[in-house]
C-alpha cells in the first residue's frame, strides 16, 4: 500500500465548524483516515506546537487545510509556518477564503467592537471602564498576558500564496470528501483555482425558472423574509427575496433554498468575479425593474454591506469601512 | 514568585490558557483561568434585519452549531411580536434535539469519556478517541459515529445545512416536514434512543463501577461549590428549548426565577483587565465581590450538572430513570461535584433522544402551518435556551422596522468563567505541593475544566481528542527551569 497522506489541520480565528465538516463525515471518517495521516491538527496551537510544526521539514505535509481567518499575531505566525510545511494548502471554508461572518467586524473599529462589548451592553457592569489588557499586574503581583488584538480581519491569501480555495461556511461534509479525493488522486485544477463544480447555486437550485424554460422578468419589490412567507416553489429572486444563487458556487446543493431561504452567499464567488459584494449589487441591481424598486433595496437592507459582503468582506477590494 | 503557565490551546486566538503562579514554598499562590477570544458579533450584528441574525450568529460556534441560532430565533420572535405556532415550535424543538443528542455525544465520546475509559494517567497519545474506539471495539466506534451522523442528518433535513442552520423565521420555521420525512426521523430516533441507553452503559461500565474513578468523581478536589442556574419546565423539570429560569444557591435554596428580560434584575457581568471573558454573578445574591466559592458566594454556574440541580426531575421515563440514579448516587443535593458533568450529560443525551421520538410520532409535526407572520414589531426580544453547555440569552432591540440598534449576547461558558476559576484553581493546589510538578498533573488539572466543556475551546472536540496542555515552569528572575507537555 501506498504511504498514507500526511495531513494537517489548523484552525485560525474560526469557528471550528469547517473542522466539524469533517467529523460530520460520521463513519465514513474512520474509512478515510486508512488513507491519511493525521500529523496535524488545528486544536494543538500552542507554541510548543508551533516548535513541532517549526521541527518538520519544509515540504512535509502533503496536504494542509487552514480554516478560519486572520485577527492575531498567532494567526498569522501560524499560517506562514504551516505554508512552509506544506506540499498544498488549501484555505478551507469561508473564513479562510473570504474573510467570513467574522470579517463583518471590519466594518468597524476596535475601539467600537470593545465599547459595547464591555460598555454598552444590558447587562454589562463596568464601573471604572475597565478593558482586557496585553499585560496587566494584578494586585501588583500577577503578571498575566492576553494576546493584542490586530486592527483587521485577514483572509490566508492576505499572507501567504495558497494553492487552493473551498467556499462553503462550512463546506458540506460530502463535499470534503469530494475535495480530500481530488487531491489524492491528483485530479487538480491549475494552482490558485477553487476546488468546486463551478456550478453556480442557481444551476443545481430546483426552483430555477430555466426548468421551467421560464423567462426572467424584472422584480417591482424587494422583500425581506419576513415580508411574506418564502414558497416552497418557484425562484426566490422572482418573488422579491435577495437571493444571491446566481454569483455563488453551488456545492452546496442549494441547500438554504431546500428549506426555502434565500442564498446569502457562503458558497463563494462563481469563477470571474473578482470582487463578491460589488458583483452582488450588480446582479441584484441588473433584475430590479424600476428607482422604486432600487430604493425599496435601501430601504430593507440600510446596511448593504451586511447583505452582500456578509461572507466575504476582508476579501474584498474596499477591505473595510464600508458602510 | 514562579509562574507557570498552561496553554490549553485551541483555536488559535489561544481561546484559553491557565496561569499559575507558586509561593517560595513551591506550593500554589493563586491561579487563573484566562480567555483571550474575542470577535465583537454584539457591534457588527447592529444594521442587519433581525431576521437574518439567527442564520448569522450561528457562526460564533461551529461546535455548538444550533444554539446561537436558537436563542437569536427565540428573540426574534419578541421582536417581531408572534407567538410560533404549534406545529414551529414542535420542528424547532425536534431539530434542537437533534442537536443535543450529536453534541452531547461528540463532547462525551471526544472529550469526556477517554480519560476514564483509557484512563486519566494512560499515554497522552492514547487518551483520545481513537484510543477510546481502541478500548471499546471498532465497531461499537463506527456504530456510536454512524449513530451521531443520524442526529446530524435530521440537523440538516429541517435547518437546510449540517451546521449553521437557516431555517429561522420569526413565528415559527421555514421547512415543513413531509409525511415520508416524518417516517424517516422516527426510525432514526429509536436508533438514538438505542445510542443514549448504550453511552450511559460505557458510564456505567467504567465509571460507576470502578473504585478509583468514583474517587475522582466524588473528590474534593473537583468539587466547586457555587450556586446553579437553569430552566425548568411547568411542573419544575429539566427543560431545554423553553422554560423558565430558576436560580439556586448553593444550599439548593431557591433564589428567584425570571423569564425573558427578567435577566437583568438577576445577572450581571464585571470585566477584568485579565480576560476577554466577562465574569457574571448572581446580583439578586449581592454586589460584586470577588470571584469565590462557598456559602455566600454569588458565583453561579449552568450546564448538564446545574440542570440535574435545578430541575427536580426529567420528562420522559429512560431519563427519569438515570436521574434517580444519580442523585441517589450523591445524596446529596444539589451536587457539587464537578466530574457528575459528564455523567448528567449521558442523562441528557438520552432525555433528548427520547423526546425526539416522541415530536416524529406527533402527527401535528408535518401540518403546513409553520409559521405565524402576523408581526407586529415590538422592537425587543429576548431568547433564552437551555444550550448543551448551558443557559444562553441574546437579547436584541431595534428600529421600528426590525433593524438592530443593539445586541447583548450571555453564552454559557460565561457564566461558568468564574466557576472555572475557582476549578482550576483548586486542582492545581491539590495536585502542585512543594514545587513538585509532573507530568500527571497536566492532566488532572485538564480534568478540572473538561467537566465544563468550554465552549470556547470548541476546536479540541475533534476526534484528535484532548486539549494540549503545557506547563512551563519559570524561576523567580524569569529562567525557564521545567516544561512540560502532554503532546
Ligand atoms: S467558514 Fe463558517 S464554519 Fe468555517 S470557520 Fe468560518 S464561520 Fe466557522
Ligand atoms: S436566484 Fe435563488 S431561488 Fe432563484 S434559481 Fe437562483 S438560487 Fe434558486
Ligand atoms: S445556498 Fe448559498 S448561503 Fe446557502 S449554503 Fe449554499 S452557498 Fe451557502
Amino acid at each position: 500500500m501506498a504511504d498514507k497522506i500526511k495531513f494537517a489541520f489548523l484552525l485560525a480565528g474560526g469557528c471550528a465548524g469547517c473542522e466539524m465538516a469533517l467529523v460530520d463525515l460520521s463513519e465514513n471518517l474512520l474509512d478515510a483516515l486508512e488513507h491519511i495521516e493525521v500529523v496535524f491538527w488545528a486544536p494543538t496551537v500552542a507554541d510548543v506546537k508551533y516548535k513541532d510544526l517549526e521541527a518538520m521539514a519544509d515540504k512535509s505535509i502533503d496536504l494542509a487545510f487552514v480554516d478560519g481567518m486572520v485577527r492575531l499575531s498567532e494567526h498569522e505566525h501560524m499560517v506562514r509556518v504551516l505554508r512552509a510545511k506544506s506540499k498544498i494548502l488549501v484555505a478551507f471554508g469561508a473564513c479562510a477564503s473570504l474573510g467570513g461572518i467574522p470579517g463583518m467586524a471590519n466594518i468597524h473599529t476596535n475601539d467600537e467592537l470593545f465599547k459595547q462589548a464591555y460598555k454598552d451592553t444590558f447587562s454589562t457592569e463596568n464601573p471604572d471602564g475597565v478593558y482586557p489588557q496585553p499585560q496587566y499586574f494584578l494586585d501588583g503581583k500577577y503578571d498575566l498576558t492576553l494576546p493584542a488584538f490586530q486592527d483587521k480581519v485577514r483572509t490566508i491569501q492576505d499572507l501567504v500564496e495558497v494553492d487552493y480555495y473551498v467556499g462553503g461556511c462550512p463546506p458540506h461534509h460530502s463535499f470534503v470528501a469530494k475535495a480530500v479525493e481530488a487531491i489524492v488522486t491528483g485530479n487538480l485544477p491549475p494552482k490558485g483555482s477553487w476546488l468546486t463544480s463551478g456550478k453556480a447555486v442557481c444551476d443545481v437550485c430546483k426552483r430555477n425558472p430555466a426548468n421551467e424554460e421560464l423567462e426572467r422578468l424584472p422584480v417591482e419589490t424587494v422583500k425581506r423574509t419576513v415580508d411574506g412567507m418564502p414558497e416552497e416553489k418557484g425562484c426566490l429572486l422572482q418573488h422579491g427575496f435577495v437571493c444571491l444563487g446566481p454569483i455563488t458556487q453551488g456545492d452546496c446543493g442549494a441547500s438554504c433554498l431546500n428549506v426555502n431561504m434565500p442564498c446569502r452567499g457562503c458558497g463563494g464567488p462563481i469563477p470571474g468575479i473578482k470582487d463578491y459584494g460589488a458583483r452582488a449589487v450588480s446582479a441584484i441591481g441588473s433584475i430590479l425593474g424600476s428607482e422604486a424598486a432600487t430604493d425599496s433595496l435601501l430601504e430593507k437592507f440600510p446596511v448593504l454591506s451586511k447583505l452582500v459582503y456578509r461572507y466575504s468582506l476582508p476579501a474584498s477590494r474596499l477591505k473595510s469601512n464600508v458602510r | 514568585m514562579k509562574k507557570i503557565e498552561i496553554n490549553p490551546i485551541t483555536r488559535l486566538e489561544g481561546h484559553g490558557k491557565i496561569a499559575i503562579f507558586l509561593d517560595d514554598a513551591g506550593n500554589v499562590d493563586d491561579a487563573f483561568f484566562q480567555t483571550v477570544e474575542f470577535r465583537g458579533y454584539e457591534k457588527f450584528l447592529q444594521g442587519m434585519p433581525m431576521e437574518e441574525v439567527p442564520r448569522t450568529v450561528s457562526t460564533i460556534c461551529g461546535v455548538c452549531r444550533g444554539v446561537h441560532f436558537t436563542a437569536s430565533m427565540k428573540a426574534s420572535d419578541g421582536v417581531f411580536g408572534v407567538t410560533p405556532t404549534s406545529t414551529g415550535r414542535k420542528l424547532r424543538e425536534m431539530y434542537f434535539n437533534a442537536h443535543y443528542i450529536e453534541d452531547h455525544a461528540v463532547i462525551l465520546y471526544a472529550l469526556g469519556f477517554p480519560d476514564f475509559v483509557v484512563g486519566p494517567e494512560a499515554s497522552p497519545a492514547e487518551r483520545n478517541i481513537i484510543g477510546l474506539i481502541g478500548k471499546v471495539g471498532a465497531e461499537i466506534g463506527r456504530e456510536v459515529l454512524r449513530k451521531r451522523g443520524l442526529a446530524v442528518k435530521i440537523f440538516e433535513m429541517l435547518g437546510g445545512k449540517p451546521n449553521h442552520p437557516v431555517a429561522a423565521l420569526p413565528g415559527g420555521w421555514s421547512k415543513r416536514l413531509t409525511e415520508e420525512e416524518r417516517v424517516q426521523v422516527a426510525g432514526w430516533a429509536d436508533e438514538l434512543v438505542e445510542l443514549g441507553k448504550l453511552t450511559l452503559q460505557v458510564f456505567d461500565n467504567v465509571v460507576l463501577k470502578n473504585e478509583a474513578y468514583m474517587k475522582l468523581v466524588t473528590g474534593d478536589m473537583y468539587k466547586v461549590p457555587v450556586n446553579y442556574m437553569g430552566s425548568v419546565d411547568e411542573k419544575g423539570r429539566v427543560t431545554y428549548y423553553d422554560g423558565t429560569q430558576k436560580v439556586i444557591d448553593l444550599n439548593g435554596r431557591e433564589v428567584g426565577t425570571f423569564t425573558g428580560k427578567g435577566y437583568l434584575d438577576f445577572i450581571s457581568e464585571r470585566v477584568l483587565p485579565w480576560s476577554y471573558l466577562k465574569f457574571p454573578y448572581q446580583k439578586k445574591m449581592g454586589p460584586w465581590s470577588g470571584i469565590t466559592e462557598g456559602e455566600g458566594t454569588n458565583m453561579y454556574c449552568v450546564g448538564p450538572l446545574a440542570r440535574m440541580n435545578v430541575g427536580n426531575g426529567m420528562d420522559t421515563p429512560l431519563a427519569q430513570a438515570a436521574y434517580e440514579q444519580f442523585h441517589e448516587t450523591f445524596n446529596s443535593r444539589p451536587v457539587h461535584y464537578i466530574q457528575a458533568y459528564h455523567w448528567a450529560r449521558a442523562i441528557e443525551l438520552l432525555s433528548a433522544a427520547e423526546k425526539l421520538k416522541i415530536l416524529a410520532a406527533d402527527p401535528e409535526i408535518t401540518s403546513p402551518d409553520t409559521v405565524n407572520q402576523n408581526y407586529a414589531i415590538t422592537g425587543e426580544g429576548v431568547g433564552i435556551i437551555e444550550a448543551p453547555r448551558g443557559t444562553l440569552i441574546h437579547h436584541y432591540q431595534t428600529d421600528d422596522k426590525g433593524i438592530v440598534t443593539n445586541a447583548n449576547l450571555i453564552v454559557a461558558t460565561t457564566h461558568n468563567n468564574g466557576p472555572i476559576n475557582l476549578a482550576v484553581k483548586k486542582a492545581a493546589k491539590h495536585f502542585i505541593k512543594d514545587g513538585q510538578v509532573n507530568e500527571g498533573l497536566l492532566n488532572y488539572v485538564e480534568m478540572a475544566f473538561r467537566p465544563y466543556d468550554l465552549c470556547l475551546a470548541c476546536a479540541t472536540h475533534t476526534v484528535t481528542g484532548g486539549v494540549p496542555l503545557k506547563i512551563e515552569i519559570f524561576e523567580s528572575d524569569g529562567t525557564l527551569r521545567e516544561e512540560l507537555s502532554n503532546f
